[in-house]
């Protein structure tokens, strides 16, 4: 039978059928930070089943809420960085190195083509863009993949992208990704995986990927997820060239999970990225969105540049072409968040935070901070924020507060002018 | 097994996400307990009062794609505190759902036609339901109206899920 990427990576982890369409998977990693995991620890040590299925292949850090705030999100740090400790969880990320979970594991070359992966976030779905299943769950699965190592899914139906053409100067991943939402919708591919295929997707880095498929659950995905191909082991091969004699080998292997030719689609939408053009939300829901033009001259309070879905590399190098000899607006707060330790020394090397810190931002340590309205840059009421995360919904960044969210260009561009405006690097269609 | 069923709660939105569930600001919570009082405290919906709607309220119905978002489990503990443990909706996001469903607890979906009668008919009036689990059957009785039934169908797994109790009673059983 001809069978998608998702079925593929399915079929080869399924351990029991314990009804029909309802599969349970082995696991090859569980994640783990310090908002979701904490209740699960003490759930287990309340039964009296404190263990772990395979300490190495449990992955833990300190992300949402570092520096902790209070006393509170000090004590979730504790419980994380105790139980860690306790189980000989090798991979462990305190405070100096840590960072956005879903940028920092993938550096970390946790996540590979074929891998099943879980993790109490609804963001890990990022993880496809590797060719993984990597499924967010709650806690209550989390602590069964801590103590079992495994975890329930029905089996996924696919709803396939195929993304032709090139993205327009000035136009990148995140542009790409609002458009697909606004037409798929905010529940359109519930219980679906999103395949993103075509020779647009080819072209993208890994970066960019990462933020397509982080989105994939703003549609209601259960995951996005590209085929493995030369850019996935480009960026791959540091981490594992001790595995595989050569490119060429990793990437014959990694091949075979690309989806048959005659697989099926439960769905498929084509996008031609020839009339794209830079997007902003409207309003509470993600799959709303206006262009940036239309949107122009709207003021905005603050800009947030950070999060799973923009705070990679590649995005602050964006910020800083934009950002270079200008100021941030009096009126704009800008805030950028470099993703993990890794990110923030490249962006010294770089001479990025520089320019950022030249034009008037303030940089703070790897966190998810604001995005989900933590701490970090938290709204007041009215306020209105340009934000390179994924969620806009009413209240995430503050109570109160609307959140448009953008690409990292739009974003720098917005900070100077102090209100949404498109960036230099958008010529309008024109090359 | 909980106990499902009793008086209500109607709330006219499709899209509901959990930070309006239980914001985010409330996760440095670490037990479900302490969540009881924020229960829906952000949610954008004109003329609701968290504090003066939900009290008593055991049932709530709603619309498509409740508990998008956020994976937090805390949006199922904090209905789960505040004795809501069926959840009727013309649809839900899945990581909620299965959350409801790994708590022991019921995510009951009905077609947009059905929720669309429930609403014209009982969310002025206000309803209690009766959950009969065994035969499938919600019962609905609301002041001045003939009872009203009507079926539902969970999976088989769901249905082992809160027959056990949960997920983690059910996966430590098994695997």
């Amino acid at each position: 039978m001809e069978r998608t990427i998702a079925q593929k990576i399915f079929d080869e982890h399924i351990i029991d059928e314990p009804f029909p369409g309802t599969y349970v998977l082995r696991l090859d990693a569980v994640f783990c930070h310090e908002i979701t995991t904490p209740i699960a620890i003490n759930d287990l040590v309340t039964r009296g089943k404190d263990r772990a299925f395979d300490p190495s292949k449990i992955k833990a850090v300190i992300d949402h809420v570092s520096p902790a705030k209070d006393s509170q999100s000090a004590l979730q740090g504790k419980i994380l960085r105790d139980w860690a400790r306790r189980h000989n969880i090798k991979d462990f990320f305190d405070i100096g190195r840590n960072g956005v979970c879903h940028a920092l594991f993938p550096e970390q070359g946790f996540v590979r083509p074929g891998m099943v992966i879980i993790m109490g976030d609804s963001h890990t779905c990022t993880y496809g863009a590797f060719g993984a299943f990597g499924a967010g769950v709650g806690t209550t699965d989390l602590e069964v993949g801590i103590l079992k190592g495994v975890c329930a899914f029905q089996r996924p139906r696919t709803y396939r992208v195929i993304v032709n053409g090139t993205l327009p100067a000035g136009v990148f991943a995140k542009d790409l990704i609002l458009h697909i939402i606004s037409r798929i919708g905010v529940n359109g591919a519930t219980n679906m995986v999103i395949e993103f295929i075509g020779p647009c997707i080819k072209s993208l880095s890994m970066e960019s990927r990462m933020t397509l498929c982080n989105m994939a659950i703003e549609a209601g995905a259960t995951c996005g997820i590209c085929e493995p191909d030369e850019e996935t082991v480009r960026y791959l091969w540091p981490l594992i060239q001790h595995e595989y004699g050569s490119p060429e080998t990793a990437l014959k292997q990694f091949r075979h999970l690309a989806s048959d030719p005659g697989a099926a689609y439960e769905q498929n939408l084509e996008v031609d990225t020839s009339l794209l053009e830079p997007l902003v939300t409207v309003g509470y829901k993600p799959d709303t969105v206006k262009t940036v033009r239309e949107m122009e001259g709207t003021p905005v309070d603050q800009v947030y540049i950070g999060s799973c879905t923009n705070g990679r590399i590649e995005d602050l190098r964006i910020v800083a072409q934009v950002l270079r000899g200008n100021k941030v607006h009096e009126r704009v707060r800008a805030i950028v968040v470099p993703a993990t330790p890794q990110i923030f020394r490249q962006a010294l090397d770089e001479g990025i935070i520089a320019t950022c810190i030249d034009a008037g931002c303030c940089v703070t340590n790897p966190t998810c901070g604001a995005c989900l309205g933590m701490s970090n840059g938290v709204l007041a009421e009215g306020e209105v924020c340009v934000a390179t995360t994924n969620r806009n919904f009413y209240g995430r960044m503050g109570k109160g507060g609307m959140v448009h969210l953008a690409s990292p260009a739009t974003a720098a561009a917005t900070a100077l002018a102090g209100c949404i405006t498109n960036s230099p690097l958008y010529t309008g269609g024109r090359s | 097994m909980k106990q499902f069923g009793g008086k209500v709660l109607f709330l006219d939105r499709a899209n509901i996400n959990t930070d309006e569930i239980i914001p985010a600001k409330y996760l440095t919570e670490i037990t479900k307990q302490a969540l009881q009082p924020h229960l829906l405290e952000d949610l954008n919906l004109p003329g609701f009062d968290p504090h003066r709607d939900i009290a008593g309220k055991r049932v709530i119905i709603t619309r498509e794609n409740f508990g998008c978002g956020s994976s937090r489990e805390h949006a199922a503990w904090a209905l789960e505190v505040n004795d809501i443990t069926t959840v009727i909706a013309s649809g839900f996001a899945r990581i909620f759902k299965q959350n409801m469903f790994n708590c022991g607890m019921l995510a009951i979906e009905l077609s947009p036609m059905v929720v669309d009668r429930l609403f014209s008919r009982y969310s002025s009036i206000g309803a209690t339901i009766a959950v009969d689990l065994p035969s499938s059957v919600l019962t609905v009785t609301a002041p001045g109206m003939t009872l009203e039934t009507i079926p539902f169908s969970l999976t088989p797994f769901e249905a082992a899920l809160v027959n056990a109790g949960g997920w983690v009673e059910y996966a430590d059983a098994m695997y």
